[in-house]
C-alpha cells in the first residue's frame, strides 16, 4: 500500500533499509514533537493566520482602545455629552452618540471587552469541563462514570434560567464573572456525554492498550491520547460556545442579569439598539458587526487548529 | 477425516476457452485524474480449470474480479473484455447481467457475514437464489436450499437453515455462500479471498469444499488470494499480479519450482514455510507504487534487486518464456533461472545473526513462568440490573515458563484462549487462580511500585499497526512515550528515539511524520521500536505480522529474529499462522478449549507431533509449493470450537478428535471420562494431554530432525 506524504513534514517515501541498515546520520535530524509540528502545520493555514491576527486585533481594540480613544477625543462609556443626543457618527464621536449622549464608540469598545472576555471564559470552562468529566468517566468506568453521570442528568434537569436569575439578580456590578461561570456551567453536559460514549470506543483501541501496557498513568492517558483524539469534536464545541456564551450573555443582560448599565456588552447594545435599527443604525451595526466578526473568526481559526492537529486532513483539504 | 487430495491432473486439452478476460483494465476517480486499478489483465479458463490470481492489496486483484461480475460502483471505468463462452458480459445491461451473475458466474467473498442478510432465515436465503434463477416452486426451493446446504457440509441442515446468519460461526457462512455459489450449477465461480479470516482448520475444510464444489459443478474457478500456500494447493495456473498487471503467469508447478520475475521469487522467498524452518526470508524492501502516481518503466524497479536503466524507461510486457506457456514481465526474464541471476541469487539471502548461543535451556533463568493460570469470564444478562448467570472458563490452568533468550510460541485457533492468556499477562494483575511470576518475582505479591517497575520488563507489540499507535502523535511522541512515562528527561527521551528508530532500522526522519503518512510495515517497526524503549527483557508478539503483506512481513520477522539475538530478549509470540510461528519460535505451546494440549520444543512438536489437534493443524497449514502441497494428506477437522460454557466431558478435544472417531469403544471411554493431563512424550520437555497420543509426522520428511525413540505411547 502506498500512503500518500504529507507534502510539508517529510520529502518522499523512502526506501526503508532492513535491520541494521542506516541511511544518513541520525543526529542531524531533530526529534520535533508534537506542539511544534502542529503550530509548524497551523501557520501553514493561511485562512486560520487571517483569523488569528482579526482576533489579536479584536482582543487588542477591545484592551487598549477605551484608553486610546478616551485620550483622543476624550470620551469614555460613562460621561454624557448633553450636546449631542442621539447624533450620527461624526469626528467628535466616531460611531455616533446614544439618546442620552453617550459615545457609541467607547461603548461598543467596552462591550467587545466584556463579550469576548465572557464568552472565550465560558468556552473555555465548558469544553474543558466536558472534556474532562467525559473522558475520565468514559476511561474509568465503574462507579466514576456512575456518579459523573449522575452529576450530567442532574444538571440537565435543573432549569438553568432560573438559577441564573435568582443567582444573578444580587449580584449587582461585578455580576458578570459569576454570570460567565454560571453560562459555562450549564453549557457543558451534552459534550461530557458525546465525549463518553466516543472514550468508551477509544477505550478499546490499541493504542490506548499499548500506553497502558508501558506505565502511562491514567491522566496521561486522558490528556495524551484521549482528548487528542477528540480535538475535532471538542473544538467545534468551543467555537459554538463562544458564540452562544455572548448571545446567551446578550439575553439575559436583555432581562436586565448580568452585565447592567451604565456597564455594556456587545449583546446588550444590540439588544438596546435593535428597535431603532431603523431610524438610528449605528446604535446596534458597530456593535453587531463586532459581533460576527468576533464568532466568524473563532470559528475559521477552530478550523484551522482541527486540521494542523488531525494529521489526515492536511491531504483531503490540499492545503 | 482422512482425506487423499486428488493429486491428478486436470489440465483439458484443446478446448476452446469458456472464459476468457482480455486486456481487462480499470481505473477509479482519483482526486487529480483517473486512477488505475488494474491495467490490461488476460487470462482463459476452460471448463473445470482453477485459475490463482495471487497479489498484495492494492495489487487490482479484487477489483479485476469486481469488474468481471459486474459490481464495480459506476463511478469506475472498465474497458476491454469478459467472454462467457463467446458471450461479450462487459456493457450488458444491469438486468441481463444480474441474470447471468448468480446462475452462470456465481462469486464466494471474503467476509460472507457482510454478503448475507442478517434479516433473513439462511434456507430462505439459499431458496431464494435457487428461486430467482429455476422458477421452481418455494417449496422445491426449499427443499433444494436444503440438499444444498447438506452437500457443503452443515450438520442438520434441514433444522440449521432455519437459523440467522449470526448464528453461523464464520467457516459455516463461508459453506453457506458456497451453497449459494453452486446452487445454479455456474459455468464459473469466482472465490475471492475466501479463507483470508479464516482460522487454519476451517480454511483447509472451506478449501475442501471449494475443490469439491468445482467437481459438482464443473465449473471453471477463479481464486483470488494474497496466500501463494493456498494457491498451491488448489490452482492449476497462476497468475502473479502487482501494481495493476500481471507480472508472471503460467502452469503452478514451474512458477513456483523456476519462477521468471523478480517480484514472485521475492514473494517466495519472502513466505515463512512450515518445512522449511531455518530458511532465512528475503524480504522485498520498500513498499508497491503509488497507482495514482505510476513511474515510467517497471512497476517494481524500486524494489527489484537486478534492475538496468532500461527498467526505469521501458515498462516490461508479459511475455513468454522461453519453450513454455509461462509468461513474465520482466526484461531479465531470460538470464533468471531458479531464482537465480547469473549465479547470484536475485533476492541476496540477509545477514541473520544466527548464533543462538545454545547454553542449555535449564541454565537459562526464567522470565515468565505461569502455572495453572485460570481466567473467567462472568456471563451476565440484563442492562439495569446484572445478573451474574454462569461463567466462561476461557483459560483453564495453563502453564507454561519462557527462558531468557527464548521464543516460545503459543498458537490456537480464534477462541481457544490466547488472547485472553496474553492480556491477564499484560495487565500485571494477581490472576483469579494459579501463580505468575516474571524475572523471579510473583506478581500477586507485588506493590503498587513494584508493579510499575516491573512494566519497564514487559512490553507488548500488537497485530494491528494502524490501530496500535495514536494517529494524532508524531512518530517521535509514540516511540518516546514509554520513556516520558518513567520519568526520562526530554534530551535523552530525544537521544533515545533517534537510536530505536535506527535499530529497527527506519531512519530517524521518521520521529517527525505521523503514522497515517507510514506503510504498514514501517508501522510496525515503530510499535516494535516503542516496545523497545525501555529495554525490556520480555517482549510479548500478539499476532505482530498478521496485518501485513507477505512481502513486508519477512523484513519484521527477520527484525525480530535480529533483536531477539543482539539484545537477548525473550519472546512470548502469539499467532494463529503456523508457518510464522514455526519461523520464529524455538518453544511451542498448543492451546485448545482453554487448555494447553502440547507444549514442547518447537522441532520436537512440529516434527513430532503426538496430539491429535496438533496433527490437524499442522496438516491444514498449506505449503507454498504445489508438489509437495498435493501430495500430503490433510486431516479434516468437524464442526468448530466448542461452546466455552458448555465442554464436552473428559477430553475437550472429543467432540472434533479423529483419532477419537477411530478408538475402539472401551478405549473412547476413557476420553469421554478421563481429562487428560499433559503428560511428557519422548525426549526433552515435550508434552501431550492426550490418552492415546502417537507421534504423527505430518509434514514432509525433512522438516524436523531425525530421532529414535519410541514413537507410540501405549
Ligand atoms: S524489468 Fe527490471 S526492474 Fe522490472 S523486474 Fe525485471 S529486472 Fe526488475
Ligand atoms: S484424549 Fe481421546 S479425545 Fe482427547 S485427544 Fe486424545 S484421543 Fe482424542
Amino acid at each position: 500500500m502506498s500512503l500518500p506524504t504529507d507534502p510539508f513534514l517529510a520529502a518522499d517515501h523512502r526506501l526503508v533499509p532492513s535491520a541494521g541498515g542506516r541511511t544518513g546520520a541520525p543526529e542531524d535530524v531533530v526529534v520535533l514533537g508534537r506542539r511544534r509540528l502542529v503550530l509548524a502545520r497551523l501557520r501553514r493555514n493561511r485562512a486560520a493566520m487571517a483569523a488569528l491576527v482579526v482576533l489579536v486585533l479584536l482582543v487588542v481594540a477591545a484592551v487598549l482602545g477605551p484608553v486610546t480613544y478616551r485620550w483622543i477625543t476624550g470620551w469614555g462609556y460613562i460621561g454624557q455629552d448633553r450636546t449631542a443626543l442621539l447624533q450620527p457618527p461624526s469626528a467628535e464621536h466616531w460611531f455616533g452618540t446614544t439618546l442620552i449622549g453617550v459615545d457609541v464608540f467607547a461603548q461598543t469598545l467596552r462591550g467587545l471587552q466584556k463579550s469576548l472576555l465572557i464568552g472565550f471564559l465560558a468556552a473555555v470552562i465548558s469544553t474543558g469541563l466536558a472534556a474532562v468529566v467525559g473522558a475520565f468517566a468514559g476511561y474509568l468506568g465503574g462507579w466514576v462514570d456512575r456518579g459523573l453521570m449522575w452529576l450530567v442528568d442532574l444538571l440537565l434537569v435543573i432549569p438553568a434560567f432560573l438559577v441564573v436569575a435568582v443567582l444573578g439578580r444580587g449580584l449587582g456590578e461585578a455580576g458578570w464573572p459569576v454570570l460567565t461561570l454560571l453560562i459555562a456551567l450549564f453549557a457543558w453536559m451534552i459534550t461530557a456525554r458525546i465525549v463518553r460514549g466516543t472514550t468508551l470506543s477509544l477505550r478499546e483501541r490499541e493504542f490506548v492498550l499499548a500506553a497502558r501496557f508501558s506505565g502511562v498513568s491514567v491522566p496521561g492517558i486522558v490528556f495524551r491520547h484521549l482528548i487528542p483524539n477528540m480535538s475535532s469534536l471538542l473544538i467545534i464545541d468551543a467555537t459554538i460556545t463562544v458564540a452562544t456564551a455572548i448571545i446567551a450573555e446578550s439575553g439575559l443582560s436583555y432581562f436586565g442579569f448580568g452585565v447592567r448599565p451604565p456597564d455594556v456588552s456587545l449583546g446588550s447594545m444590540i439588544a438596546v439598539g435593535t428597535p431603532s435599527a431603523f431610524t438610528s443604525p449605528w446604535l446596534f451595526m458597530f456593535a453587531g458587526g463586532l459581533l460576527v466578526l468576533t464568532t466568524l473568526a473563532v470559528s475559521v481559526l477552530g478550523d484551522g487548529l482541527r486540521d494542523a492537529l488531525d494529521p489526515g486532513s492536511t491531504r483531503r483539504a490540499g492545503r | 477425516m482422512i482425506r487423499q487430495e486428488p493429486t491428478t491432473s486436470r489440465a483439458p486439452e484443446g478446448t476452446a476457452p469458456l472464459f476468457e478476460v482480455r486486456d481487462l483494465t480499470v481505473a477509479f476517480v482519483g482526486e487529480s485524474g483517473p486512477v488505475p486499478a488494474v491495467r490490461g489483465l488476460s487470462y482463459a479458463l476452460s471448463r473445470g480449470e482453477v485459475l490463482g490470481i495471487v497479489g498484495e492489496s492494492g495489487s487490482g486483484k479484487s477489483a479485476s474480479a469486481l469488474a468481471v461480475m459486474g459490481l464495480l460502483p459506476s463511478s469506475a471505468t472498465v474497458s476491454g473484455s469478459v467472454r462467457l463462452r463467446g458471450e461479450e458480459l462487459l456493457g450488458l445491461s444491469d438486468r441481463r447481467l444480474a441474470r447471468i451473475r448468480g446462475s452462470r458466474i456465481a462469486m464466494v467473498f471474503q467476509d460472507p457475514l457482510s454478503a448475507l442478510t442478517p434479516v433473513h432465515r439462511i434456507g430462505d436465503q439459499v431458496a431464494e437464489a435457487v428461486r430467482i434463477h429455476q422458477g421452481v416452486s418455494a417449496a422445491a426451493a426449499h427443499d433444494r436450499a436444503v440438499e444444498l446446504l447438506d452437500a457443503v457440509g452443515i450438520p442438520n441442515a434441514a433444522q440449521r437453515a432455519r437459523a440467522y446468519p449470526h448464528e453461523f460461526s464464520g467457516g459455516m457462512r463461508q459453506r453457506v455462500m458456497i451453497a449459494m455459489a453452486i446452487a445454479n450449477d455456474p459455468d464459473v465461480l469466482i472465490a475471492d479471498e475466501p479463507t483470508t479470516a479464516l482460522d487454519v482448520t476451517v480454511q483447509a475444510q472451506v478449501l475442501a469444499l471449494l475443490e469439491t464444489a468445482r467437481r459438482m459443478t464443473g465449473a471453471a474457478t477463479v481464486v483470488i488470494t494474497h496466500d501463494l500456500a493456498v494457491v498451491a494447493g488448489i490452482a492449476d495456473r497462476i497468475v502473479v499480479m502487482y501494481a495493476g498487471k500481471a507480472v508472471e503467469s503460467g502452469p503452478v508447478v514451474p512458477v513456483y519450482a523456476d519462477p521468471r520475475m523478480p517480484y514472485t521469487i521475492g514473494l517466495l522467498g519472502s513466505v515463512p514455510r512450515l518445512d522449511r524452518p531455518g530458511r532465512p526470508l528475503t524480504p522485498i524492501e520498500g513498499a508497491p507504487p503509488d497507482l495514482a502516481r505510476l513511474p515510467q518503466g517497471c512497476p517494481f524497479v524500486s524494489r527489484c534487486p537486478v534492475n538496468v536503466p532500461v527498467c526505469r524507461t521501458i515498462e516490461p510486457a508479459l511475455e513468454p518464456v522461453a519453450r513454455s506457456d509461462r509468461r513474465a514481465a520482466c526484461h531479465r526474464r531470460g538470464e533468471i533461472a531458479f531464482g537465480r541471476i547469473g549465479g547470484a541469487p536475485v533476492f541476496p539471502l540477509p545477514e541473520i545473526a544466527s548464533a543462538r548461543e545454545e547454553s542449555p535451556r535449564d541454565g537459562r533463568p526464567a522470565v515468565l513462568e505461569v502455572r495453572q493460570l485460570v481466567k473467567r469470564h462472568p456471563i451476565t444478562t440484563g442492562v439495569v440490573l446484572r445478573r451474574r448467570i454462569g461463567t466462561i472458563t476461557a483459560v483453564d490452568g495453563i502453564s507454561f515458563d519462557i527462558r531468557e533468550g527464548e521464543a516460545l510460541g503459543l498458537v490456537g485457533e480464534s477462541g481457544c484462549g490466547k488472547t485472553t492468556t496474553v492480556m491477564q499477562l499484560l495487565e500485571l494483575a494477581a490472576p483469579e487462580e494459579g501463580r505468575v511470576s516474571m524475572l523471579g518475582r510473583d506478581i500477586a505479591s507485588l506493590s503498587r511500585d513494584g508493579r510499575k517497575h516491573l512494566r519497564r520488563e514487559v512490553q507488548v507489540v500488537f497485530q494491528d499497526p494502524f490501530a496500535s499507535l495514536d494517529p494524532r502523535l508524531p512518530v517521535g511522541d509514540i516511540i518516546a512515550e514509554p520513556l516520558r512515562a518513567f520519568g526520562v528527561s526530554l534530551d535523552r527521551r530525544h537521544g533515545r528515539v533517534r537510536d530505536l528508530l535506527d535499530l529497527v532500522g527506519l531512519s530517524a526522519e521518521h520521529a517527525n511524520r505521523y503514522p497515517a503518512d507510514l506503510s504498514g510495515g514501517q508501522r510496525q517497526r515503530i510499535g516494535i521500536a516503542r516496545a523497545l524503549a525501555l529495554e525490556p527483557r520480555l517482549l510479548v508478539l500478539d499476532e505482530p505480522v498478521s496485518a501485513l503483506d507477505v512481502s513486508i512481513q519477512a523484513g519484521v520477522l527477520n527484525l525480530l529474529e535480529h533483536l531477539k539475538v543482539h539484545l537477548g530478549l525473550a519472546y512470548l509470540f502469539v499467532g494463529h499462522d503456523l508457518s510464522v510461528v514455526r519461523h520464529v519460535a524455538d518453544r511451542v505451546a498448543v492451546m485448545y478449549a482453554g487448555r494447553l494440549v502440547e507444549v514442547g520444543d518447537a522441532d520436537e512438536v512440529f516434527g513430532h507431533p503426538t496430539h491429535p489437534y496438533t496433527q490437524a493443524l499442522l496438516s491444514a497449514v498449506p505449503i507454498p509449493e504445489p508438489g509437495t502441497e498435493r501430495q500430503r494428506t490433510r486431516i479434516l477437522l468437524d464442526g468448530d470450537l466448542p461452546d466455552p460454557a458448555d465442554l464436552p466431558s473428559g477430553c475437550r478435544f472429543r467432540s472434533r478428535c479423529p483419532l477419537f472417531a477411530r478408538l475402539p469403544p472401551e478405549r473412547r471411554r476413557r476420553c469421554s471420562d478421563v481429562d487428560p493431563p499433559l503428560e511428557p512424550r519422548s525426549t526433552g520437555d515435550h508434552q501431550s494431554a492426550c490418552h492415546w497420543a502417537r507421534d504423527n509426522p505430518i509434514l514432509p520428511a525433512g522438516a524436523g530432525r531425525s530421532r529414535t525413540g519410541r514413537s507410540d505411547t501405549d
